[in-house]
């Protein structure tokens, strides 16, 4: 059993942010779950769909997140309680049902989780996603613990089931992926089914019902700045040891998220515990207005420290103005806070003690100007990745000619690294298909793309029939390893669910996809088979249209844990003459360096071959056993 | 209560996640409050792993740079390069085994000498630990326990709150029935080895 469904109330476990997120919408009674996988969102969506497997809850990985918003959209309006779950830029995917979803509204609570990333650890950009809430007039939710985010969902759901509007649950990489210790509630019991009731006046967003519909959307709006002003998600509190508590502060604090624990730390090791109160906002959209005009009044001097875009700085603003309140109120500036990155301990300490003049001394970090240079571990493809061979085979196949690499978002983005040096552009999910059509169109050159499989059904197919439609000229390659590697081998329509002992799920050929979309020139290669597939890739590069080639080899990690990987395992013999081709070109990790000369780690061959076929000599053969 | 900072740093694949969390419901079993944040790499292997964890009251769940009172190094290059989250008072325990990065492998940088890059630790930090846990966890009958070896010789600096009877309940809870006794012994190799 998932060990979420633990039914020991009370009991404490120390659990991961995601993990704790999945226990307080199980404790919410969540019944319907969807989402389209990624970092840092994933563990939600891959405990949420084992748990499916264990209960009467529904989860399915959707093909998009735009669709996995409309499907749970669907559940809510239905009466059954449902999230959708996606990384903040899936939120840019499923921004077009959000927005008039708003308007809409819902039956049972729904909540949307966004999780932003600062600094990108995983991600193509730190956009700040609360800005989601005033653009669609939602509530928007962010939880400054592992504990809170646990409480706080239960807390959407009742929220949204009151105003009935879905949630906006914003959290940070920092939130997903720490762990900390959660007390365990009851599960409330899921109602899974639902009805629909005929109302095509209030549903079908035709103009005249929209007009109505937004006027309902603010009076929402309104009615959930009133709940935000007495949510016990937003208060005001003295530090401990200060005197004036409740009374007159002279510093002021305003923070949100992971930020206001390294307030509170800096608060503490500064010693000004008795200077400060702090306002902890965590119902941030509507902005509490009347708390914070409350606030001001008992501050001399106001920082707003919050990772990320000036959210709170500008409302904060706005709110003194409306209050004839002139005292100095700052957060984002070249002395304060960055809008960059994310936010650390002695970073938020520093800030504090410049701003309101306290003394402090930084730690004295070592001078390590003379430590030499530690050689970078930069991530690399695994060793006998397929991707590593099909960017092989595309450059031996491509020689020659004046070439750009559309690349797409998945594993195969690593191939941006030298040597394979096979991407030159990417902005989105999908966006290798469409830009080659711009590229194509405006340059001389050809132009080869790459996309995955799971990115291929998640946004590449609009941008495929684009190409035939308006006949655009280049050749994609579709990378079809057989799952969604990089957050973590979740299935995809393309996916053969028997390998995971799931049934009950349809199969979505990417050829006949491809086809059905008057794709004319088709080809599929076995990356493995290095020189049958460089012959057809040439052939498929030559022609003058639209081409597809399809790359089929299974992701040697997910076949490693199906227990399919080949057993095989190569060593470099006598015959080697230290070209080094296989370092140079290839770069597989399993290679190393031994008194100079080229040796295979056996423990991390994954039997491929590739290297063995490439090698001039072939001095690389399979370890007899 | 004082918080103890510690940062542990690995290369993806040797079990500092399980090391993390062994610590974890350690310090739960002990009514200590802890924090933890790691960044997960990719799917894919060999990047470097690196976890954050707070003892005692703090409510961040990160450390900054030199902020570690303890430095857990899973591979030597990797411990000098996290040597920038110590300061004068961190004691650090590293292993000794390397495991070059590719970037060596293929002759695109050099790898520190071992007695050099021991010898720039103790010169920078309080103190240094250093063993071999490969060797002690093949002597313990798995060398995947390289996580335990250091484990036991991070608990023996005494630096943590936590006692070494109550991580050996949190190792026998969280380990796979099958390793639960290598587990253990390679606990107790790292502990007798750090003295
Ligand atoms: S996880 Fe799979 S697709 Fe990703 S780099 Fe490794 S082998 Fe390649």
């Amino acid at each position: 059993m998932n060990k979420l469904l633990t039914k020991e109330r009370g009991r404490k476990m120390f659990l991961l942010g995601n993990e704790a997120i999945v226990r307080g919408a199980i404790e919410a009674g969540l019944a319907f779950g969807a989402t389209y996988p990624g970092t840092p969102s994933s563990e939600i969506s891959a405990n949420l769909f084992e748990i499916s497997q264990e209960s009467d809850l529904y989860f399915e990985y959707s093909t998009n997140e735009k669709v996995a918003l409309e499907v749970a959209a669907a559940a809510a309006n239905s009466g059954v309680r449902s999230m959708a779950i996606m990384k903040h830029v899936g939120l840019n995917v499923a921004a077009d049902a959000l927005m008039t979803l708003a308007y809409v509204g819902v039956k049972a609570g729904m909540v949307v989780l966004s999780a932003d990333d600062p600094f990108m650890f995983s991600s193509q950009n730190e956009q700040d996603n609360r800005y989601y809430g005033k653009l669609s007039g939602l509530p928007v939710l962010e939880p400054s613990t592992i504990e809170e985010a646990k409480e706080m969902i239960k807390y959407a759901f009742d929220l949204s089931e009151k105003l009935q509007e879905p949630v906006l649950f914003r959290t940070t990489t920092r939130i997903n992926h720490s762990t900390g210790i959660v007390t365990l509630g009851d599960i409330a019991p899921p109602k899974t089914s639902g009805d629909f009731t005929k109302d095509p006046f209030n549903y079908v967003t035709v103009p005249a019902v929209s007009r109505n519909l937004h006027i309902k959307l603010l009076k929402h709006w309104d009615e959930a700045r009133s709940i935000a002003e007495g949510s016990p998600y937003n208060f005001i509190e003295a530090c401990p040891g200060n005197s004036l508590a409740g009374g007159k502060g002279p510093y002021g604090i305003i923070c949100n998220g992971v930020s206001y624990g390294y307030v509170r730390d800096a608060v503490k090791d500064l010693d000004i515990e008795g200077k400060v109160r702090i306002l902890r906002i965590g119902f941030s959209n509507p902005m509490p207005g009347a708390l914070i005009k409350d606030f001001l009044k008992g501050c001399e001097k106001v920082l707003v420290a919050e990772e990320g875009e000036p959210y709170m700085e500008e409302a904060v603003k706005a709110f003194a103005q409306e209050a004839g309140l002139t005292l100095p109120i700052t957060g984002k500036g070249e002395e304060e806070f960055s809008r960059l990155f994310e936010f650390d301990p002695a970073g938020v300490r520093k800030v504090i003690a410049r701003y309101f003049n306290v003394p402090y001394e930084p730690v004295a970090v070592p001078d390590l100007s003379d430590v030499p240079e530690v050689p970078s571990r930069p991530p690399n493809l695994c060793a006998g990745c397929s991707h590593r061979a099909t960017f092989y085979i595309v450059k031996q196949a491509a020689e020659g000619m004046d070439t750009i690499f559309p690349t797409d978002i998945g594993c195969y983005t690593l191939g941006v690294l030298p040597p394979l040096s096979m991407a030159d552009f990417l902005i989105c999910m999908g966006s290798s298909v469409s830009t080659s059509c711009g590229f194509s169109k405006v340059t001389k050159k050809k132009v080869i793309s790459f996309i995955g499989d799971s990115t291929f059904f998640h946004s590449g197919i609009p941008g495929l029939i684009n190409a035939v439609f308006n006949n655009h000229n280049f050749t994609l390659f579709i990378l079809d390893n057989g799952t969604t590697a990089m957050t973590g081998h979740q299935p995809n329509p393309g996916v053969d669910t028997s390998l995971l002992n799931l049934t009950g799920y349809g199969r979505v050929s990417i050829e006949d996809m491809v086809r059905a979309a008057g794709v004319k020139e088709v080809t599929v290669i076995q990356p493995y088979k290095v020189k049958k597939s460089i012959e057809a890739v040439k052939k498929a590069l030559e022609f003058q249209g639209v081409s597809v080639v399809i790359s089929k080899e299974m992701c040697t990690l997910y076949a490693k844990g199906l227990k399919l990987q080949s057993k095989r395992r190569y060593q470099v013999g006598s015959k080697c003459k230290n070209h080094r081709d296989c370092i140079n070109l290839l770069a597989c990790p399993a290679f190393y360096l031994s008194e100079g000369r080229v040796q295979i780690d056996a423990a991390q061959c994954t039997g491929c071959s590739v290297c063995a076929q490439i090698c001039p000599e072939n001095a690389i053969t399979p370890i007899k056993d | 209560m004082n918080t103890t900072r510690l940062v542990i740093v690995a290369v993806g694949g040797q079990g500092n996640l399980l090391a993390s969390s062994v610590l974890g419901e350690a310090a739960l079993l002990s009514d200590i409050s802890v924090r933890m944040s790691e960044i997960h790499g990719m799917a894919q292997r060999g990047g470097v792993v690196e976890s954050a964890m707070l003892f005692g009251d703090a409510r961040s769940y990160v450390i900054s740079d030199g902020e570690a009172d303890v430095l857990v190094g899973f591979e030597p290059s990797e411990t000098l390069r996290a040597l920038k989250k110590c300061n004068r008072n961190t004691i650090v325990i590293t292993n000794l085994h390397p495991l070059p990065p590719f970037t060596v492998a293929i002759g695109k940088g050099v790898y520190p000498d071992l007695d050099e890059l021991q010898a720039t630790i103790r010169a920078k930090a309080a103190g240094l630990v250093a063993i071999d846990a490969v060797k002690l966890a093949r002597q313990a009958g798995n060398e995947l326990s390289v996580n335990m070896v250091l484990l036991g010789a991070l608990i023996r600096t005494g630096k943590l709150p936590i006692k070494a009877e109550t991580v050996k309940e949190a190792i026998r809870s969280r380990s796979k029935q099958a390793f639960v006794e290598s587990n253990i012994s390679a606990f107790d190799l790292g502990y007798g080895a750090a003295q």
